[in-house]
């Protein structure tokens, strides 16, 4: 009954609205296009400490040549002002928005005009091929590309947004599988080395590695990415997860893949897990890799729109 | 002192170089990768430059119009391992002699540098702007209609690299003899772990 009666303030408020919204949805493109173009360029802080740990301790010939070639380069990246990388990866976006947030209804769409921005200014490389069409689109944009996750939290009027850029190299390793709850979680251990001493070497190690574990395979695969995007150092908060996560790190960094696959004193960065309650009769396992270019930045909006960028310190867009 | 190769690269150039060994590249290198290698092996196409005794390079990169011409932004390599298929027949029909890319290759390529006196090397991957800066200009652009990590990018070099020699002529394969090394060691790292992690009872 109130409907018809409130109906009209809505549109006329909605109209009232808009210029400002406008307005505000080219702020935030501009500041996700900067951001995008910023993350393709310079590593988080948290990767950069790891990078360098790993390297003072690395005492093999070759795998010293690939760091100080890793670190020549990120320093021509800063300089230059260009991709660290050239695969600048399918734009993935990690998205926990406040119900309150002001621009949550137009996100989306800010999203993918900060890509198309970002493309032509960083530059990014063009990686959107459309499926079936099996042409590049040119603009790194295309069906669900950039791909958008969503998290929306209660209560809240701000935005954390993760960028995550992962070249097609660090991707191929993904992997997911149901186990039986025989194989135990031992069965999970197998599965991660076996992934890692296979496919990781050719992905650009050493490697931040996300393990999850749930009962189906999408559910297992989309922990793993969560996983890889946490800060390395971070530790699951369950004991035993936590447990696992040190032994896994150090098992695999016996192993000695090295820099490129080179050999070395090192495999990985991290590994991380990340974990559901799950069904009392499967272990879903997932892998998902990151390299060692892990372009990971998250930036926190408030309503204002002013921004706080909390993965790269002394970052200025 | 670097260990430097120009091309056109002769049989007699690399046949003294091992699996390990750096080396850098002045001159000509192609980029070619996936469906370069697609349109030549399986769609029958004649590519559209002249290998004999050049390099390629498994790479993408990222290019701005520049005038006429074209810049390089960043070129880093692409996994090698996807070209796996389709080497030993591109080494043999084109007569290229360095195949630079990242990660290894397998036993038909093996054979491929072996049979054809060709390398696989790798140019640690990540590093796309170290590699830009030894690209002294890009000479022309080829097949364009693939976009533009697919297109063949002919790219004149310099002191290009490291590239770590991971396939020499020989028949060694160096990804190959660190693979078994991994696999020997994750046996007991794995035994090690499965101990700790039986946390259901």
């Amino acid at each position: 009954m109130n409907m018809p009666a409130s109906a009209p303030a809505a549109e006329a408020a909605r109209t009232d609205a808009s210029p400002d919204k406008e307005q505000a949805a080219r702020t935030l493109t501009d500041v996700m296009a900067k951001f995008t173009g910023y993350v393709g360029k310079r590593l988080p802080q948290d990767v950069l400490d790891k990078l360098a740990e790993l390297r003072s301790r690395e005492t093999k010939p070759l795998a010293k040549v690939v760091y100080d070639s890793m670190f020549d380069n990120l320093e021509k990246a800063d300089r230059l002002d260009r991709p660290c990388c050239q695969d600048t990866g399918a734009l993935q976006y990690f998205v926990r928005a406040g119900a309150g947030f002001p621009l949550l209804g137009e996100l989306k769409a800010i999203l993918g005009d900060a890509v198309r921005q970002a493309t032509k200014d960083a530059p990014l490389r063009h990686n959107a091929v459309e499926t079936f069409v099996e042409k590049n689109t040119g603009t790194n944009t295309g069906t669900n590309i950039p791909w958008i996750d969503w998290e929306i939290v209660p209560d809240d009027d701000t935005c954390t947004i993760e960028v995550y850029m992962a070249g097609g190299g660090c991707s191929l390793p993904g992997a997911a599988k149901v186990l039986m709850p025989a194989a135990g979680y031992e069965g999970v251990v197998q599965f991660v080395f076996d992934v890692i001493t296979s496919y990781g070497v050719n992905a650009c190690p050493p490697l931040l590695v996300g393990v999850g574990v749930s009962t189906s395979v999408e559910t297992a695969a989309m922990l793993s990415k969560r996983a890889i995007l946490r800060p390395i150092g971070s530790h699951h908060p369950d004991p035993q997860a936590a447990k696992m996560e040190a032994l896994l790190e150090k098992g695999l960094n016996d192993v000695g893949i090295g820099p490129q696959g080179m050999s070395g004193s090192a495999s990985v960065m991290g590994v991380h897990i990340e974990a559901s309650a799950r069904h009392p009769s499967t272990i879903g396992v997932g892998v998902s890799v990151g390299c060692w270019a892990h372009r990971r930045g998250t930036i926190r909006i408030q309503p204002d729109l002013s921004y706080e960028i909390l993965s790269h310190r002394g970052a200025v867009l | 002192m670097k260990k430097i190769l120009t091309t056109p690269i002769k049989d007699e150039d690399i046949a003294g170089l091992h699996a390990g060994d750096v080396v850098y590249l002045d001159g000509l290198l192609v980029t070619c990768r996936d469906v370069g290698h697609r349109r030549l092996i399986e769609l029958g196409q004649k590519l559209p430059v002249d290998l004999r005794g050049n390099a390629i390079f498994h790479a993408g990169p990222i290019v701005v119009k520049d005038g006429d011409g074209w810049k390089i932004i960043s070129i880093g390599p692409t996994t090698s391992m996807r070209m796996e298929s389709f080497e030993k027949e591109f080494i043999a029909r084109t007569g290229v002699k360095l195949i630079v890319g990242k990660g290894g290759m397998g036993p038909e390529t093996v054979e491929g540098c072996r049979t054809h006196k060709a390398l696989h090397a790798v140019f640690p991957g990540g590093c796309a702007v170290l590699a830009a800066t030894q690209v002294e200009a890009i000479e022309r652009v080829e097949w364009l209609d693939l976009g533009m990590p697919e297109a063949l990018w002919v790219c004149r070099v310099k002191e290009f690299g490291p590239l770590i020699i991971s396939i020499d002529t020989h028949g060694n394969n160096l990804f190959e003899t660190n693979k078994a090394e991994f696999n020997r060691l994750k046996v007991p790292a794995i035994a090690a772990i499965s101990k700790e992690v039986r946390f259901i009872k």
